[in-house]
C-alpha cells in the first residue's frame, strides 16, 4: 500500500507577483487580511524588489508578496507556492523556481505578448516550458481586456484603469478560494472616502473579477500529495484527470486496439477530453458528441466495431448514459465509462467533490444490470486503475465504470513513470474459429463471450438489446432470461480473479478497522497513520475495486473489534457492504460539504468510536 | 471485388420475419438486399444499426453484421462504428418515431456532420409498435388513440431537417416502388457523406392507407414526381405536366401546350446544386396542389467527418515526435530522484 502524505487545501501558499507599480503588495494584504477575518491563521511574506522603479516588465521589476494560509497554526509563509497570480512574463520568470510540483499559474493573458516576453529575456514563444512549468496547470486570463471592459463607463484614462487591474485578479482568487468580497469592499470605500469615483471603480473591477471566476467555474486544485518515502526513478507531476487519459492510451497500446472516446463535456471530466483530442499522434479518436447520450452510444458503436471504446463524464451525465449503459450489459460489449464524481444531485457543485455516484454506478439502471464498478484513489493511481478497468472490458467483454473525483481529477501529484513493459499483458477475446461461431458461446470460466466485429468474413451476427439465445437471436423464453441474468451477474463476480486481495495499511487484526475507498485515500491513511503514532490500535482498507469486492474482504473484517467506513456521501459503501456483507456492524463517518475530508475529522471520529 | 458475386438471398438471415403480414417494411427490405447484393462489397463489410420500433427489427433478418440498439441512438451507434472502422459500409434503419422524436438531436447532428452512412427513415405517420400513437410527422388533426380529437401540432417534414442541418444527400421513396427503392438505395451507397433515403411506408395494421392517396396505382401518374438528375421535371399519365417557376419564382405546376408552355419551359432536375432553394421547394411539394417528389433530390458534395478525422490524425502523426506511449510518458517535464 502505497503511504502518502497529504497537503491539504488549508495549507494553501499563494504568490502574488507583478509589476512593482501593479499594486500586488496591496492585493496580497488585502487577500490575507480577508483570509484573516474568514478565520484563517495566516503568514505573509513580501518579497519587493530592490530597486522600486526597475524598468517595468523586466524580472527586477518584479514584485511579489506571498501569502500562506491554513485552519492549523501557520508559522512560515511556505517555502513553495500552490498558486501564483503572474501579472506578466517576467512575474513568471521571477518566481519559477518558488513554485510546488503541480501548482497552478493564473496569468495575464494579454500581458504575454512578444514585447514583455522579450522583456523578460524569454527566447521561445513557450515561456512555461522555459522556466519547466509546463506540467503546472496554467489559467490563462485576460485580466488586462476585462478590467478595460469593466470600466469602459467610467470615462477613466488608461493609466487609472490599467492601475485597476490587479482588482481583477483579487477578485479571481477571491473567487477560488472562497473568499468574500464584504471586507474587501470595506477597505476599498474608507481607502478612497474623499474619492468615491474611485472607490467605485475598483469595486466594480473586484466583483467583475469574483464573478468572471465564477461564470467560467475556475478552480484550484484541492490538494497535492507527496510520497512520504520517495523511490529511486524518473518522476513527473500528473493530474487525475490527465492520469486517467494516458492509463486509457495504455491500455490500448498494451492491447492493440484502437482508442475511441466518445464524450461531451461536463465539469470536472472534460480534460480527459481534452487530453486526448490532443494525443492524435497516438491515433486516438474523439468524438465530442451532441450530448451525454450519443457520447456513450457512440462508444458502444466503436465498441461493436472492435476499439477500446470509453465514455467519459461527471454524475448527471452518468444519469443520461444509464439506459445506454443498460445496453451494454445486455449486449455484453466491452466499454469503459469514467465518471469524474462531482457534488451532486442535479447540478449540484459541478466544481467540488464528492462521492455520492457510487449507487449510481452500482444500481443505476432498469433491470438487473452488473457492471464492475472499480474506483481510483489518488490522481497518479487513475493512470493505472484506467489501465486496469480497459484490461476487465476487454478481457471480460463487460462495462466497467470506473470512479474517480474532481479531487482527484483537479489534483496532480508526482509520479514515477512507469514503462509500458512493466504493465500486465492485455488479451481481447477476439474470435478465432468462424465454424459453428455463436455470438453468446462463453468461456465456461469467466462467462466471457468472444468479440467477432464486422470486417470479419464468417462471423457475421447480431446483437441487440433484447433478451437473446445464445446466437444471438430475440428470445422470449422464461428459463432463458433466468439463465441469462444469474450469468451476467456471475459474469462481473468472476471477475473477481482480476482483483488483488485488499491490503491493510497497519496490523491485520486489532481493535478499529478504519474502512476508505477511491479518492479519500490521501486523508484517510494521513489519519490512520497518525492515529498508529499515537499508539493506537487502527488498521486502514482502502477499497479500490467495488464491485467484486477483493476475495479476502470478509476475512480481513472478521479480524476487527470495530468497523468505520468513512466517505464523502450519506453512508453509501457502508450500505453497500450491508447488503454485501451483512455479518458486520458498520459504523460511518461522512461528509457532505463539496470538501474532502480533514485528517483531523476523520481521527476524531475514530477517537469517538473508540470511547464507545 | 468486381468477382463478388451475391445474390439477395446472400443477404437474407436464419431468423423468421415477423411484420405483419402485408407491412411495407417487406418490400423496403428487399430492396435493401438486392441493392447490398450488387454493389460489389463483401458482406462482412457491412454494418446494419437500428433503434427501436417495427423497422428497427430489420438487422435481426439480415446476414451482415447488426445492432439493434436502443430508442433513437441508432445514429449515435452507427457514427461510432463508422468513425471507428471507416472502411464499412454501415446503413442505419429508424422510423418516424425513432428517428424523429426520440433520436430527433442525434439526427440533426448526424447530417451536420456528414458521416458516411446511408439512413433509410421509415414513415409512416405513427407508433406502430407500441399501437397507434401520433408520431412527429402525423399530420395536423389527424386522430390516433393518444390524439382523440385531432393533434394540435405540425408535423416535420424530414427533408426539411435533413436540409436545416446542411445535409448533403436527401432522397424520397415509397414501400411498393422497389425498383425505385433499389435505385435510390445505390445512389445512396455511392454518396460520400450522410444519406438521408425517406421511404413512405404504410403500417397495415395501425395506420392502413395513410399514403393511398400518393400511392394509388390509379391516380399516381397525376400525384407522384419522379425525379432524375439532368431529366425534366415531367409527370401525369402522358408526361405531359411538368414543374416550373411562377412570375415570383416559386414552383407552378404547368401543361405542356397550354398558355404557351413547352418542355423547355420544365425545370430539369440539378441534385447537385449546392444552393438549396429548389431542393426545398420540391421537398416542400405536397398533393393536392402539387405531385409529391420522389427520387433522388439531393445529392451534393462537401467535406466528411470521417475522411477529415483521419486525415488530420495522419497529418499530426507526421508532424509529432510521440510515436507511442513510453513517448509520451517520458516527454515534457520530468525529473530525477537518485
Amino acid at each position: 500500500m502505497k503511504d502518502t502524505r497529504v497537503i491539504e487545501m488549508e495549507e494553501v501558499a499563494i504568490r502574488f507577483s507583478g509589476d512593482s507599480g501593479d499594486g500586488m503588495q496591496l492585493t496580497g494584504t488585502l487577500f490575507s487580511d480577508a483570509s484573516a477575518l474568514f478565520g484563517n491563521d495566516i503568514s505573509t511574506f513580501p518579497d519587493y524588489p530592490s530597486e522600486i522603479r526597475a524598468p517595468q516588465g523586466t524580472v527586477g521589476g518584479v514584485s511579489g508578496f506571498q501569502v500562506q494560509f491554513g485552519r492549523k497554526q501557520i508559522n512560515t509563509p511556505g517555502d513553495y507556492a500552490h498558486v501564483l497570480v503572474a501579472m506578466n512574463p517576467a512575474a513568471l520568470k521571477a518566481n519559477a523556481r518558488f513554485m510546488n510540483p503541480g501548482g497552478t499559474i493564473i496569468y495575464d493573458s494579454d500581458s504575454f505578448n512578444e514585447k514583455n516576453l522579450a522583456k523578460a529575456n524569454f527566447s521561445t514563444d513557450d515561456p512555461f516550458a522555459e522556466v519547466k512549468l509546463d506540467d503546472h496547470v496554467k489559467v490563462p486570463v485576460p485580466i488586462t481586456e476585462l478590467t478595460r471592459e469593466s470600466l469602459k463607463d467610467f470615462g477613466l484614462d488608461n493609466k487609472s484603469v490599467l492601475r485597476s487591474k490587479n482588482m481583477f485578479a483579487l477578485g479571481l482568487v477571491c473567487w477560488m478560494f472562497n473568499r468574500p468580497l464584504d471586507y474587501i469592499d470595506e477597505y476599498i470605500k474608507a481607502k478612497f472616502a474623499k474619492k468615491p469615483g474611485v472607490a467605485e471603480s475598483n469595486i466594480k473591477v473586484l466583483h467583475d473579477g469574483f464573478n468572471y471566476g465564477m461564470n467560467l467555474q475556475h478552480m484550484t486544485p484541492n490538494f497535492i500529495v507527496h510520497p512520504a518515502e520517495i523511490e529511486k526513478g524518473t518522476y513527473r507531476n500528473i493530474s487525475g484527470n490527465v492520469a486517467t487519459a494516458w492509463g486509457l492510451l495504455a491500455a490500448s497500446e498494451k492491447s492493440g486496439r484502437p482508442l475511441f472516446l466518445g464524450s461531451y463535456p461536463i465539469t470536472p471530466a472534460t480534460e480527459i477530453l481534452s487530453t486526448l483530442a490532443e494525443r492524435k499522434d497516438l491515433g486516438v479518436k474523439t468524438f465530442q458528441a451532441e450530448d451525454e447520450i450519443a457520447g456513450i452510444t457512440s462508444a458502444i458503436g466503436a465498441s461493436f466495431a472492435g476499439n477500446l471504446a470509453v465514455t467519459t463524464t461527471s454524475g448527471p451525465g452518468l444519469a443520461l448514459k444509464s439506459e445506454a449503459i443498460g445496453l451494454a450489459v445486455m449486449a455484453e460489449v466491452p466499454l469503459v465509462v469514467v465518471n469524474v464524481q462531482r457534488g451532486g444531485p442535479s447540478t449540484g457543485l459541478p466544481t467540488k467533490t464528492e462521492q455520492s455516484d457510487l449507487l449510481q454506478a452500482l444500481y443505476g439502471r432498469n433491470g438487473e444490470s452488473p457492471v464492475v464498478v472499480v474506483a481510483a484513489s489518488t490522481p497518479s493511481d487513475c493512470f493505472w486503475y484506467a489501465f486496469m478497468a480497459s484490461k476487465i472490458a476487454l478481457e471480460r467483454m463487460v462495462p466497467v465504470i470506473l470512479l474517480t473525483d474532481g479531487f482527484l481529477g483537479n489534483g496532480s501529484e508526482p509520479w514515477k513513470i512507469p514503462t509500458m513493459a512493466e504493465l500486465p499483458p492485455i488479451t481481447p477475446r477476439m474470435a478465432t474459429n468462424a465454424v459453428n461461431f455463436k455470438a453468446y458461446a462463453r468461456d465456461p470460466k469467466t462467462l466471457a463471450r468472444e468479440w467477432a466485429i464486422p470486417g470479419m468474413a464468417g462471423f457475421e451476427h447480431r446483437i441487440g438489446g433484447l433478451e437473446k439465445n445464445a446466437a444471438g437471436n430475440v428470445s422470449h423464453d422464461p428459463d432463458n432470461h433466468q439463465i441469462n441474468s444469474d450469468i451476467r451477474e456471475n459474469k462481473v463476480q468472476r471477475v473477481v480473479d482480476l482483483v488483488p486481495d485488499l491490503e491493510l495499511y497497519g496490523d491485520e487484526d486489532g481493535e478499529v478497522l478504519l474502512i476508505g475507498w477511491g479518492g479519500t485515500y490521501g486523508h484517510m491513511i494521513s489519519a490512520a497513520r497518525e492515529l498508529r503514532e499515537e499508539g493506537r490500535s487502527v488498521s486502514l482498507a482502502h477499497f479500490n475495486y467495488i464491485k467484486p469486492l477483493p476475495k479476502n474482504t470478509t476475512e480481513v473484517f472478521g479480524k476487527f473489534k470495530k468497523i468505520i467506513v468513512g466517505e464523502l456521501n450519506l453512508g453509501q459503501f457502508a450500505g453497500y457492504l450491508r447488503s454485501v456483507l451483512p455479518q458486520f456492524s458498520y459504523h460511518q463517518v461522512n461528509k457532505l460539504k463539496g470538501l474532502p475530508f480533514t485528517v483531523d475529522e476523520i481521527k476524531q471520529s475514530v477517537y469517538k468510536l473508540m470511547e464507545e | 471485388m468486381a468477382d463478388i458475386q451475391y445474390t439477395v438471398k446472400d443477404f437474407k438471415s436464419e431468423n423468421e420475419v415477423r411484420w405483419c403480414p402485408g407491412c411495407g417494411d417487406y418490400a423496403i427490405m428487399n430492396a435493401v438486399q438486392r441493392t447490398m447484393a450488387g454493389l460489389g462489397i463483401p458482406r462482412e463489410m457491412y454494418a446494419v444499426i437500428s433503434g427501436i420500433g417495427c423497422s428497427s427489427r430489420f438487422p435481426y433478418y439480415m446476414s451482415t453484421f447488426g445492432f439493434h440498439t436502443i430508442h433513437g441512438r441508432a445514429t449515435a451507434v452507427a457514427s461510432g462504428v463508422k468513425l471507428a472502422n471507416p472502411d464499412l459500409s454501415v446503413w442505419v434503419i429508424t422510423g418516424d418515431g425513432d428517428g424523429m422524436a426520440i433520436g430527433g438531436n442525434h439526427f440533426i447532428h448526424l447530417v451536420r456532420r456528414n458521416i458516411d452512412l446511408n439512413l433509410i427513415l421509415f414513415n409512416n405517420k405513427i407508433y406502430g409498435l407500441t399501437k397507434g400513437q401520433y408520431s412527429p410527422t402525423t399530420d395536423r388533426g389527424f386522430k390516433t388513440k393518444t390524439s382523440p380529437f385531432g393533434t394540435v401540432e405540425d408535423p416535420f417534414v424530414p427533408g426539411q431537417l435533413v436540409l436545416g442541418a446542411r445535409g448533403t444527400f436527401f432522397a424520397r421513396s415509397i414501400d411498393s416502388n422497389m425498383k425505385l427503392s433499389q435505385s435510390i438505395f445505390e445512389s445512396a451507397a455511392s454518396h460520400k457523406g450522410t444519406s438521408v433515403v425517406e421511404v413512405l411506408q404504410n403500417c397495415v395494421i395501425f395506420n392502413d392507407g395513410i399514403h393511398d392517396a400518393i400511392t394509388d396505382p390509379q391516380f399516381r401518374a397525376e400525384r407522384q414526381l419522379i425525379l432524375e438528375h439532368g431529366k425534366p421535371m415531367l409527370f401525369g399519365a402522358n408526361n405531359e405536366k411538368g414543374i416550373v417557376f411562377d412570375n415570383r419564382g416559386k414552383l407552378k405546376v404547368a401543361v405542356i401546350g397550354e398558355n404557351g408552355v413547352t418542355i423547355d419551359d420544365i425545370l430539369v432536375h440539378d441534385e447537385t446544386e449546392v444552393e438549396p432553394t429548389v431542393h426545398m421547394a420540391l421537398i416542400n411539394m405536397q398533393y393536392p396542389d402539387f405531385p409529391v417528389a420522389f427520387g433522388v433530390i439531393r445529392k451534393v458534395t462537401a467535406p466528411v467527418y470521417d475522411v477529415e478525422m483521419v486525415a488530420q490524425i495522419n497529418q499530426v502523426q507526421q508532424t509529432r515526435k510521440i510515436k507511442c506511449v513510453d513517448d509520451l510518458l517520458k516527454s515534457g517535464n520530468t525529473w530525477e530522484v537518485q
